[in-house]
């Protein structure tokens, strides 16, 4: 609560003159006021939709109904429209590295897991967006933008309805996916291949 | 006497549309899904798209979302990409249309979007209210807005300005009136005086019918300036004057029974310039309303809260809004000339807002 006693002359910086009877006494440098609220969250549809097949291995997403775009976990909404997307899609349980990091702090809870570790974007196919995973099963030097990967499930005694069904994302072998494609540059890659098609004849009037 | 300077507008703005959703409780819907359909409706009532909205401003509040920044994740309602010109106020959403009204008076922007919205069921929103007192000397006691309500109301009380009676009849009113509002969750014709005062108190003197019934929702207004507003609505809600004031925070240094800062903000607002035929109050308590009642200094012929105000339908972050819509709306249908809708923020009427509307 408190610490050195600071002179009463020096307790502000606006002039401030403080009453004698408090002029000798320890300043009150900090007070603790704790404040715990509870709250009783229910998921979404959408939510409780997804969380109920990664149970049972599915991975469900959403698609936009204004561009086909496909996002995943599903949230009901299309975000940079702001359209309701109830599509629901069943995606893959494999697909590529988006993006990752090596991270060399332990995650609370999980000693299983040694230090340093690869979390990334995993690129599901058929998603438009990536979702955070962990990447094992191969050297740390060894995971690249581009890379494919698959899930690891948790045994199937174990699933249940969290977003912690997949213990990790291990790589599959296959060849790479081009770094100008993969991640966050996939969406674009599909909009312009899409307008080449357009361009060469396809239907103009969308 | 103080001489008064009432603002005036330098710039036409109006209330073109308007869309509202209260419910007891959005158990399964998350803000982003309950605004989408919202602002998509009153967006699309004047036709609009985001992409011709130049101002966007929202009210709500984090202690009702349980996460920090929770504004930002219902931005994802709005359709803000391309990224938009956008602010957020942690305040009712009354007040996010105080700051999107003014960006219109600089005169940057012609139309703006103006939402607000509040999910109170996942927890307790009498204990969340004791989070806005005095955090040093009030809120660790954790009085709950029940109790807070009722130290006012028994001030009012025993001032002899009001009995239990005259207040059991604003709840009766209120009742009455929001009879067919399909956003009202406390209505009934059958409602008595009688009836109410037979009530079990909730927090002495306050019966249950005194204290707003509790709705999760949420509300959308759009505003626009000058000629854009004549050619999106036949009969825009032209807001002639609007004004917020604050009295002082800490209840112990107040006079309970009266809101000075709501008569300021009339008289600013130039209330009293003519007659008003509707008035749409947010008053939390029964108690609450007769003090806004008494420092607007209604006449008999203004009709007091047609929608059964927010003793019907309390939504917090956007019954403040939703008085504005309210009122906005008779205005555009031609049931009402001229409106004052009423908004207020923090404990017993602490911070209020009036909004003065009129048809052309």
């Amino acid at each position: 609560m408190t610490d050195t006693p600071i002179p009463a002359e020096a307790s502000d910086g606006v002039g401030v003159v403080l009453p004698p009877s408090i002029r000798d006494v320890e300043p009150v440098r900090s007070v603790r006021t704790p404040i715990r609220l509870e709250y009783d969250f229910i998921p979404s549809a959408a939510a409780q939709q997804y969380l109920r097949a990664y149970g049972e291995k599915r991975i469900l997403g959403n698609r936009s109904p204004v561009d086909g775009a496909v996002f995943v976990p599903p949230r009901g909404v299309d975000p940079r429209h702001g359209v309701v997307a109830d599509e629901m899609v069943d995606l893959a349980d494999i697909g590529h590295v988006g993006s990752f990091c090596v991270t060399h702090l332990p995650i609370p809870g999980r000693r299983d897991l040694p230090v340093p570790y690869v979390s990334a974007w995993i690129h599901l196919d058929g998603a438009d967006i990536g979702f955070l995973g962990l990447v094992a099963g191969c050297a740390n030097e060894d995971v690249r933008i581009g890379m494919r990967v698959r899930a690891v499930w948790k045994p199937d005694g174990e699933l249940g309805d969290t977003a912690e069904n997949v213990l990790h994302w291990e790589p599959t072998g296959e060849p790479d996916v081009p770094i100008a494609e993969a991640g966050n540059r996939a969406w674009g890659a599909k909009q312009a291949a899409a307008a080449d098609d357009d361009a060469d004849g396809g239907d103009s009037g969308a | 006497m103080t001489t008064l300077t009432v603002v005036t507008a330098v710039r036409e703005v109006a209330v073109v549309s308007s869309a509202v959703h209260q419910v007891e409780a959005l158990t399964f819907t998350t803000d982003v899904q309950l605004m989408v359909p919202l602002i998509n409706e009153a967006r699309g009532a004047v036709g609009l798209t985001q992409a011709d909205i130049g101002f966007t401003c929202s009210g709500s509040s984090d202690f009702l979302a349980g996460q920090g920044f929770s504004f930002v994740q219902t931005l994802d309602a709005v359709g803000a990409f391309p990224p938009i010109s956008e602010s957020h106020v942690e305040m009712d959403g009354a007040f996010a249309l105080y700051e999107a009204w003014v960006k219109l008076q600089v005169g940057e922007v012609d139309t703006a979007l103006v939402y607000s919205y509040g999910k109170s069921s996942p927890g307790s929103r009498r204990d969340v209210l004791a989070v806005q007192l005095d955090p040093y000397t009030v809120a660790p006691l954790w009085p709950d807005a029940h109790a807070v309500a009722a130290l006012q109301t028994r001030l009012l009380l025993e001032s002899g300005a009001v009995s239990s009676e005259g207040l059991a009849e604003i709840a009766v009113r209120s009742q009455h009136h929001a009879v067919g509002n399909p956003n009202a969750l406390r209505a009934s014709a059958e409602a008595t005086v009688a009836g109410v005062m037979a009530e079990p108190v909730v927090a002495d003197p306050l019966r249950p019918s005194d204290i707003a019934a509790e709705a999760d929702g949420g509300c959308v207004v759009v505003l626009a300036a000058g000629d854009r507003a004549r050619s999106l609505s036949d009969r825009p809600a032209w807001i002639r004057g609007i004004d917020h004031r604050i009295d002082a925070h800490a209840l112990g240094v107040r006079d309970l029974t009266r809101a000075p800062s709501a008569a300021l903000a009339a008289a600013r607002a130039g209330a009293g310039d003519d007659r008003l035929d509707i008035v749409e109050l947010h008053g939390p308590t029964t108690s609450q309303e007769h003090i806004l009642a008494s420092e607007l200094g209604l006449d008999a012929d203004t009709l007091m809260n047609p929608s059964g105000g927010a003793l019907a339908a309390d939504t917090l972050m956007a019954a403040g809004l939703v008085r504005i819509a309210e009122a906005a709306r008779r205005i555009s249908s031609g049931d009402a000339d001229r409106a004052l809708a009423h908004a207020t923020s923090g404990p017993c009427l602490q911070q209020n807002l009036v909004c003065v509307m009129e048809g052309e």
